[in-house]
């Protein structure tokens, strides 16, 4: 808990719901009748609205990226370290908009908001939502918020995916878009893993086809198995090894099959944590949402005709010991930026803690970032 | 202004498609753009380096041209290819020169000239490595592992049909000197040449 707050923090945020009421249609034939998104901003629109920036969120993220909501909260905002006064993302000079994507479970409409055609919580009526369907609610956003063109968009993982999106889909409403530890595609390892996510949350007896609501029980233990193989995926062999190594709770072998590593009881911890504050359904939803990701499949598989309409410039980012998604995979969506000759940056920064790198103010990728947001910001006069 | 950028810019159409390989700071590129009007890439593998590009809206790939080689661009997808002080450098001068030329209609490559009198002087009389202000470094840490003389460039070019458009040889400011084009294998310190296929 901190006594203040530190000087690059943008201080004490709360966030606020925007009803939208024009139907949203899905990729998935559905559409959404009504819908809220939750979202925070930071720092100030300037007068022409040129000063915006999106931040997309990915799998376990929401709208709550920097600040604090109370002096008693014990984290800030999940990407605090590149949001705030001086940061990359520096809010003395953006406006900064953090959007909770549909389908989530921290206030935007998703799977436990209640249906108002049935009175009941829609479960796993929720339709599933795509990459694209998200931006497709996020330009109504821009909207409403008088945004004509972001800055930029910008986002990690899941989150990159949208940044590209939306230069594929809106390409005059954005001047950049920053595609951080992302890929323009699952690989099959990427969707293994999150079928067995997927097969630990709907296999737990406690998931009840997706209606645990109306059960009033929740799928723990499901829940807390995904997050865990989840997890594992997120770090790199190295970091586990510098964190955790082969290091006891105990002096010595217990001969049983309890937690007795000390990685075996952080990763029980983590997936416990997760599963007390995350929705089983919306877990299930945003990996489904990763493995349809390919905005190359309705261009015969070709990335380079997805990006030639594209107007914007690219950040790409990667990290060296990301398994996750690889350097290689952001080289292949740089390769095919470079063929379609739009005007792309890419470094691949190296860092030793895998996927979460992403997450991590390393000095080389605050400089790396700033460098390029600090044009961004000259370019708008910000 | 460095003296190579004028150089260089007066071979370069205006909107050219350019690719500069090992781009530096990103000066070269920044100043076509402004200057030209041209597009293009800078490869660098220096993190500092890559980040000053960045800073100053010139498109920038971090790549390794000896790990990564130039295989993720496509044949003829540039019109001119640069390459400033690195050719030298590189694992393989020959097959950069070869892949360079697939990449773009045309080529301009600089770098230091080894049969420069002062070099050949301190060979001779110390009968150490010659070093210099183009070459300040000691034999066992330098990153100038295939260093050449102009005589050495052109029997290469030759051998590969690679024609001569122009060079262009200057002293180490990048300054022309008279008597650098009286006898430039002698007296000449960096060369520019512009090539095509």
């Amino acid at each position: 808990m901190p006594e203040t707050l530190p000087p690059d923090c943008v201080g004490l945020v709360e966030p606020r719901t925007l009803h939208f009421s024009d139907p949203l249609p899905l990729a998935c034939g559905q559409s959404l009748g009504e819908y809220d998104l939750v979202v925070e901003t930071y720092g100030t629109l300037n007068e022409e609205a040129s000063n915006a920036i999106l931040i997309c969120h990915a799998l376990s993220g929401h709208h709550h990226a920097a600040g604090y909501y109370s002096l008693d909260d014990r984290k800030p905002g999940w990407w605090d370290s590149c949001i705030g006064p001086g940061k990359p993302i520096d809010t003395n000079r953006f406006y900064v908009v953090s959007v909770n994507n549909l389908g989530g479970c921290h206030g935007s409409t998703g799977p436990n908001t209640v249906n108002p055609a049935t009175g009941q919580p829609y479960g796993p009526d929720f339709p599933v939502i795509t990459v694209r369907d998200w931006v497709d609610s996020q330009i109504k956003l821009a909207d409403r918020l008088g945004i004509q063109q972001w800055a930029a968009v910008v986002g990690g993982s899941l989150g990159g995916m949208q940044a590209l999106q939306w230069a594929i889909s809106y390409p005059d409403r954005l001047r950049h878009s920053v595609v951080i530890a992302s890929t323009p595609r699952l690989t099959a390892q990427n969707i293994a893993f999150n079928e067995v996510a997927r097969r630990a949350i709907t296999s737990d007896p406690e998931f009840h086809g997706g209606r645990y609501y109306e059960h009033n029980t929740v799928p723990r233990r499901g829940l807390m198995l995904a997050r865990m193989i989840g997890h594992i995926t997120y770090l790199s062999d190295a970091s586990m090894g510098e964190k955790f190594g082969r290091e006891l709770r105990e002096q010595a072998y217990q001969f049983g099959y309890d937690a007795e590593f000390q990685v075996e009881s952080y990763l029980q911890y983590q997936g416990e944590r997760f599963s007390e504050s995350f929705d089983a359904n919306t877990y299930l939803l945003m990996t489904r949402s990763l493995d349809y990701f390919d905005p190359a499949y309705e261009f015969n598989n070709d990335l380079a005709a997805a990006l030639r309409h594209a107007q914007c410039e690219f950040l790409v980012l990667s990290f060296s010991s990301d398994w996750r998604f690889t350097p290689a995979r952001s080289e292949e969506l740089v390769n095919a930026m470079i063929a379609a000759r739009c005007r792309v940056s890419y470094s691949e920064i190296d860092a030793p803690w895998g996927h979460d790198a992403f997450l991590i103010p390393t000095p080389r990728y605050m400089d790396t970032f700033s460098a390029y947001m600090d044009r961004v910001a000259r370019e708008i006069g910000a | 202004m460095r003296a190579d950028l004028e150089i260089i810019e007066r071979w370069i159409q205006p909107e050219s498609h350019v690719l500069d390989l090992g781009c530096g700071d990103g000066t070269l590129l920044s100043y076509l753009q402004g200057e030209k009007n041209a597009t293009g890439f800078g490869l660098e593998i220096s993190p500092e380096h890559v980040a000053e590009c960045m800073n100053r809206g010139v498109n920038v790939i971090e790549q390794d041209l000896d790990e990564q080689g130039l295989g993720n661009f496509e044949d003829q997808s540039f019109d001119v290819v640069l390459m400033t002080q690195a050719l030298q450098a590189v694992r393989r001068p020959d097959i950069m020169l070869d892949e360079m030329l697939r990449l773009g209609r045309e080529s301009i490559v600089t770098f230091p000239n080894f049969a420069y009198w002062r070099l050949r002087w301190y060979l001779m009389w110390r009968g150490r490595m010659p070093e210099s202000d183009t070459l300040p470094y000691k034999w066992y840490n330098t990153p100038n592992i295939h260093l050449c003389t102009f005589k050495d460039f052109e029997a290469l070019c030759y051998r590969k049909d690679i024609q001569i458009l122009n060079r262009t040889v200057v002293d180490s400011e990048h300054r022309y000197r008279w008597f650098n084009r009286l006898w430039p294998n002698m007296l000449g310190q960096i060369a520019i040449y512009r090539i095509t296929r």
